[in-house]
């Protein structure tokens, strides 16, 4: 036991010079880490600061000058141009100029005044239509104002049903909530599994693997030494972005750091399987990596990371359960914004543990009975 | 020296050589094979089926105590909405347990004297959603909006309350270029540009440092060979390689997606191709500078593939982001061959548009071009 202790021991510290003695090696497993927090944390939001619109007011009375108040009042939109003919909105949206182009047609005031109704019409660049969506709902909450306003200049009653919205976990509904936290688990994926490919791959690739295989080491022992370094650094690298998320993005921890840290263990070991069975299928270093990256991609983007996994069709969402960082995105937004504890945690923990007992053994038996 | 005059000139015959032999080295190596064209074909997959921004089914609990009809017309607006899945329930308490499993997504909650309440005209419903995931909590927000609003414009239509008017303005929104509102309009463009980088810029990282690694490189620089045939020689197969990809794209994207395509195909094509030859000079500057693989493959991930899918305006729009992040962006080709191809796609041809995409592109692969040159001549010497 002590000999074997010994031995994992041994082999633990040779794979950490192997990865941490080369200086740009060591900046290339911090540095992105932190790069990539800051850029997630402030490129990546569905939300809308500044809407630009162009405006055409055909119209040209005090009821579309009312309207036009409440927008600009409203502090998102933004009047980047006045246009005076229909004839110009192809221009404006084609070109980019504006995201929306606001128009008030000639009888708007007419129409309300009759008790018909006016009409605003909102023409929004679709080329990215979440976007356009979420700039046209902004005008639709103006036009709420507006009516609201306007009743109540003419002494109308409110309407009898009104709605009051909250939101639990993300109270300002800031996506940089949601998606900080989910960079704990899966920034760290991208190495964890690289580096447990590349540290069998490397040794293939130089022919030394043969000479582990005939070391006292048992192809166990092998597997222990080869994982626990990455599954170090990925926590590691965990530990970085949950400090930025915390004190740098200042986005309160709700829940235990034992919950946090048990479930992103589970995941590290999870991703260090994966990573160590799939180096059993490249014979160099370039094979192993790009194997890793035809895993990772559909992992990240079938993880929930920026669309949600119930979002997606049945066929998919059953491929996801197989993707450990599905799990983890789940695990760590829920300990840490939602303060979940064990017994809510428990369906995204158990298949992990069912994913690192299936790929490690898998890795160990692959040591000996390479297939390529 | 007479070999070194030689090989200054460009050589159709050396160059051949070593296309070809690229060209057998990649074909060989099934994991260059799998990048190339497996990865496209799963990325298709996933972006045209697996992501989706556009909202359906959203498992939502209702509570009520209230059983008079008028309570449940206005649940019934619910009901009726796609966008929600409806659980009825009676207490709140076991709707936040819902909740926080994870099991639904909002909670509509109806007082228990509602239609009392809504008789006397001040009544409210309390919808609490899971703003975990903010922008689907908003929309999910803007549709229990809506199924209220729609009720309370059909309550007054029918004159129930003559008291309120109708709305004074209403909204009548078009959204130009995708009127069909699916997200997967402007994902496939997006995707064309992700594996347009992936297969330039990652697949070329290694080639080089490569070379360097098991010291191949050393034994090609006594051969006559040149600076400027080497990169060629490079360059070419990974070009094949992503222009198969391109044609998977949209060839996926017209006969599985039907996206339309309404600017010129060749266009797109021609556009592509320079966007290729930026990428693939991006991955062999990387390559000639770093001479690691882990290195390379690394620096390629975060100066390339993660600029194009984070800071090119493709999911995430660039209007809201912070300036100096926005600045960062518009240094990046691939912000501009975002919005070239959106453009094409989606919009037609807009000269003013393209044509500052296409300089910008043009401009960075000729610098591209130099810095590769420098990059390896020096370690020539």
């Amino acid at each position: 036991m002590n000999a074997t202790l010994h031995r994992i021991r041994i082999l633990i510290r040779k794979e950490l010079l192997a990865i941490l003695k080369d200086p740009r090696s060591r900046l290339v497993l911090v540095l992105p880490v932190i790069l990539q927090s800051l850029l997630f944390g402030y490129a990546a939001t569905f939300d809308l600061n500044e809407v630009p619109y162009a405006l055409l007011d055909t119209d040209r009375s005090n009821a579309s000058q009312q309207f036009v108040n409440v927008l600009d009042g409203s502090g998102v939109f933004d009047r980047v141009m006045n246009l005076s003919s229909p004839n110009q909105i192809g221009e404006t949206i084609g070109k980019k100029r504006a995201l929306l182009v606001i128009h008030l047609p000639a009888d708007f005031e007419r129409d309300i005044l009759s008790g018909r109704g006016g009409v605003v019409q909102v023409i929004a660049d679709g080329r990215n239509s979440n976007t356009g969506n979420v700039a046209a709902s902004y005008v639709s909450a103006a036009v709420d104002r507006f009516n609201t306003q306007w009743n109540q200049l003419r002494g109308g009653s409110n309407p009898p049903l009104t709605i009051e919205t909250r939101a639990w976990y993300n109270p300002n509904l800031e996506t940089r909530w949601a998606m900080i936290p989910s960079l704990i688990g899966a920034l760290s994926m991208l190495q964890v599994l690289m580096l447990s490919a590349l540290s069998v791959a490397r040794e293939r690739e130089q022919g030394t693997f043969d000479q582990l295989l005939v070391t006292p080491l048992r192809p166990t022992e092998i597997m222990i030494g080869k994982a626990v370094p990455p599954i170090l650094i990925g926590l590691t690298q965990s530990s970085i972005i949950f400090l930025l998320a915390r004190f740098w993005f200042g986005i309160p921890f709700q829940g235990s750091l034992l919950t946090l840290y048990s479930g992103l263990l589970l995941f590290t070991t999870a991703a260090v399987g994966i990573g160590l069975a799939l180096s059993a299928f490249s014979k160099t270093m370039q094979q192993a990596m790009l194997y890793t990256f035809v895993l990772l991609m559909p992992m990240m983007l079938l993880s929930g990371l920026t669309s949600a996994v119930s979002n997606m069709p049945r066929a998919m969402q059953y491929l996801t359960y197989a993707n450990p960082l599905r799990y983890a995105i789940d695990l760590v937004r829920r300990v840490y914004l939602e303060g979940a504890g064990f017994g809510y945690l428990y369906h995204d923990m158990w298949p992990l543990v069912i994913i690192a007992l299936v790929t490690l053994p898998v890795a160990v038996w692959l040591f000996r009975h390479r297939l390529v | 020296m007479i070999d070194q005059v030689h090989s200054q000139r460009l050589s159709w015959r050396r160059l051949r050589a070593l296309t070809v032999k690229e060209t057998r080295q990649l074909l060989r190596d099934r994991s260059n094979l799998m990048v190339g064209l497996f990865l496209p074909f799963v990325l298709i997959l996933v972006f045209g089926y697996g992501l989706s921004f556009d909202i359906k089914n959203a498992p939502v609990a209702i509570v009520s105590q209230d059983t008079s009809p008028t309570a449940q017309d206005v649940i019934a607006g619910f009901y009726l909405s796609p966008y929600f899945t409806v659980t009825p329930l009676h207490s709140m308490a076991e709707a936040q347990r819902l909740m926080r499993s994870g099991k639904v997504e909002a909670i509509v909650y109806l007082q228990t004297d509602f239609s009392r309440r809504l008789a006397a005209g001040d009544a409210s419903i309390q919808v609490l959603v899971n703003g975990v995931d903010a922008n689907r909590a908003r929309v999910l927000e803007g549709f229990a909006q809506g199924a209220i609003s729609q009720w309370n414009v059909k309550r007054a239509a029918a004159g129930q309350n003559s008291a309120l008017p109708a709305p004074a303005v209403q909204l009548e929104t078009r959204l130009w270029f995708n009127e069909a509102n699916t997200s997967t309009h402007f994902l496939v463009p997006g995707l064309i540009v992700l594996i347009m980088t992936l297969n330039g810029a990652l697949l070329t990282s290694l080639v080089m440092a490569r070379e360097w690694e098991r010291g191949t490189l050393e034994s090609l620089f006594v051969t006559p060979i040149n600076t400027g045939e080497l990169i060629a020689s490079k360059l070419i197969p990974y070009f094949g390689v992503g222009l198969a990809g391109l044609a998977m794209c949209l060839l996926a994207g017209k006969f599985l997606f039907f996206v339309p395509i309404r600017g010129s195909l060749l266009l797109i094509v021609l556009i592509s191709m320079l966007y290729l030859l930026v990428s693939l000079s991006l991955g062999l500057l990387i390559s000639a500078a770093t001479k690691n693989q882990f290195l390379a493959s690394q620096i390629a991930l975060i100066v390339s593939f993660l600029p194009a899918l984070m800071l090119s305006g493709f999911i995430f729009d660039l209007r809201s982001v912070p300036v100096i992040v926005r600045a960062i962006s518009t240094v990046l080709p691939p912000t501009y061959y975002v919005e070239a191809l959106q453009t094409l796609f989606l919009a037609g041809n807009v000269p003013g548009l393209l044509i500052k995409d296409t300089a910008v592109l043009l401009t960075a692969a000729v610098l591209l071009f130099v810095l590769i040159r420098i990059n390896t001549r020096k370690q020539l010497v």
